[in-house]
């Protein structure tokens, strides 16, 4: 059975992409296996993990919940997005290499979408609100501490 | 690709979303945020052949403050509930509960319509609709249909919304009265996991401090979220001391009928639902005490 392609424009990181797609791809998979945009990771692929958090339309989201034709005339933000205009790292990535704030890496980039949303909607967050913000992303190997360290750190430095 | 083929179709106006319902009836689903039906679609739990995709209808997406109700609309996404600082002011108890659902990107996505039509017996927000007796408005080709939660809600996953009729609005009462006060609690293995047992709370007091109104309900204690008007109805007249309330609390989770997994057995969720009964009446009670 051949099944039904959708023609989607999304604008990605800034860049407006057309594709033709099945209405079942999810958003993560076209991302990674169509626009080559492997920083966004998949890991449980139904919503449990955070590994593949997106920015659509400013807010994070799973992109393993949502299929591409779903985000068709919409703007999606993925890790590769949030470096500088240069391509050397934001504040927020500089500080999770300088906290330690990642070892394997495999979360990191759902970290940094979860975090920069927090920090885009709250500058200046607490603690409490730090984890609040990461408590849907999975890390293995940092004990989550390192990580808060890194969002205190930036939003530190972004202040100043 | 992990769902099976379905056909996709965008609905731009609810009139539309309802046609494609008419026309395709138990073979087609609405999607609304997703958070759920997607991964079921991906571990096959269901194939549905067509989605109709509701997310882009601007007229389901609104909050508005009646006389009498806060009303909002079915695909309202959670996100925008939980930063309404007007809602928050009137229907307390929803931000409180909204606190417990999922993490900051399910909400996000999440809409609070969804939620209710998913009618997960462990979930948040069908538990409080149950306990302030909240009605839904129904929209079919046929026109609109209102049901009171306490008919909405049918068993697990399951609701009496016909499989031609798509949720509209969601009107959540508000209790005028000067005196209210309300709490949600759950116990679940992770903040943001399922829960094992989730308790809500409302209740007003008078100048005198005596009780003119109390409701409280169960999630995860049975099929549907449970609620206990005759239980509350005692509790009128009294000012909510602890010894009344434990009674209450006591008599409800006699009327539970939890099951068991992994996670918990039926006798812990039956001790956990007496627990959590209590604990919402009293912090309710405290925060109607607080009021001036």
């Amino acid at each position: 059975m051949s099944e039904t392609l959708h023609a989607v424009t999304i604008e990605v990181n800034g860049k407006r992409r057309e594709a033709r797609v099945s209405a079942r791809l999810s958003l993560v998979d076209w991302l990674r296996d169509e626009l080559r945009l492997t920083g966004t990771h998949v890991g449980c692929e139904h919503g449990v993990c955070g590994a593949c958090s997106v920015m659509l339309d400013g807010e994070p989201v799973r992109s393993c919940l949502m299929y591409t034709v779903q985000a068709n005339g919409h703007k999606v933000t993925t890790v590769e997005g949030l470096a500088k205009p240069d391509g050397s790292p934001s504040v927020l990535q500089d500080a999770f290499c300088e906290t330690h704030g990642l070892q394997c890496g495999y979360c990191t980039p759902g970290m940094l979408i979860a975090a920069q949303g927090l920090l885009d909607s709250n500058p200046d967050p607490t603690e409490e609100q730090i984890r609040d913000a990461i408590g849907g992303n999975l890390c293995r190997c940092t004990g989550y501490q390192q990580i808060v360290e890194a969002v205190r750190l930036a939003a530190e430095r972004t202040k100043k | 690709m992990k769902a099976a083929p379905f056909e996709y179709h965008r609905a731009a106006s609810l009139a539309e979303a309802c046609a494609l319902l008419a026309e395709h009836g138990d073979s087609a689903k609405l999607i609304a945020g997703g958070q759920s039906l997607v991964p079921m679609m991906a571990m096959r739990l269901l194939r549905p052949s067509w989605l109709v995709d509701i997310n882009e209808i601007a007229a389901l997406k609104f909050v508005r403050t009646e006389r009498d109700a806060f009303v909002t609309g079915a695909c309202t996404r959670q996100c925008v509930i939980e930063r309404d600082g007007t809602l928050a002011a009137r229907v307390p108890l929803l931000r409180q509960a909204l606190a417990w659902v999922g993490h900051v990107q399910t909400r996000n996505r999440g809409t609070v319509g969804g939620s209710l039509a998913h009618a997960d017996p462990s979930a948040e927000l069908p538990l409080v609709a149950q306990v302030l007796g909240t009605t839904m408005v129904l929209r079919s080709t046929k026109g609109p249909r209102t049901l009171h939660a306490g008919q909405f809600f049918t068993g697990p996953m399951s609701t009496a919304a016909r499989a031609d009729e798509c949720l509209e609005e969601i009107r959540w009462p508000l209790w005028n009265g000067k005196r209210n006060g309300s709490a949600f609690t759950e116990t679940a293995i992770r903040h943001g996991d399922f829960a094992m047992v989730a308790a809500a709370a409302q209740v007003a007091l008078d100048a005198d401090g005596l009780c003119t109104r109390a409701t409280f309900g169960l999630g995860g204690a049975g099929g549907t979220p449970l609620v206990f008007p005759d239980i509350g109805m005692r509790l009128v007249g009294s000012r909510l001391e602890d010894e009344a309330i434990e009674h209450a609390a006591a008599g409800a989770a006699k009327e539970t009928d939890p099951g068991s997994d992994l996670h918990a057995t039926k006798e812990y969720r039956r001790h956990l639902a007496r627990v959590l009964a209590g604990r919402v009446l009293r912090e309710a009670r405290d925060r109607a005490v607080g009021t001036p």
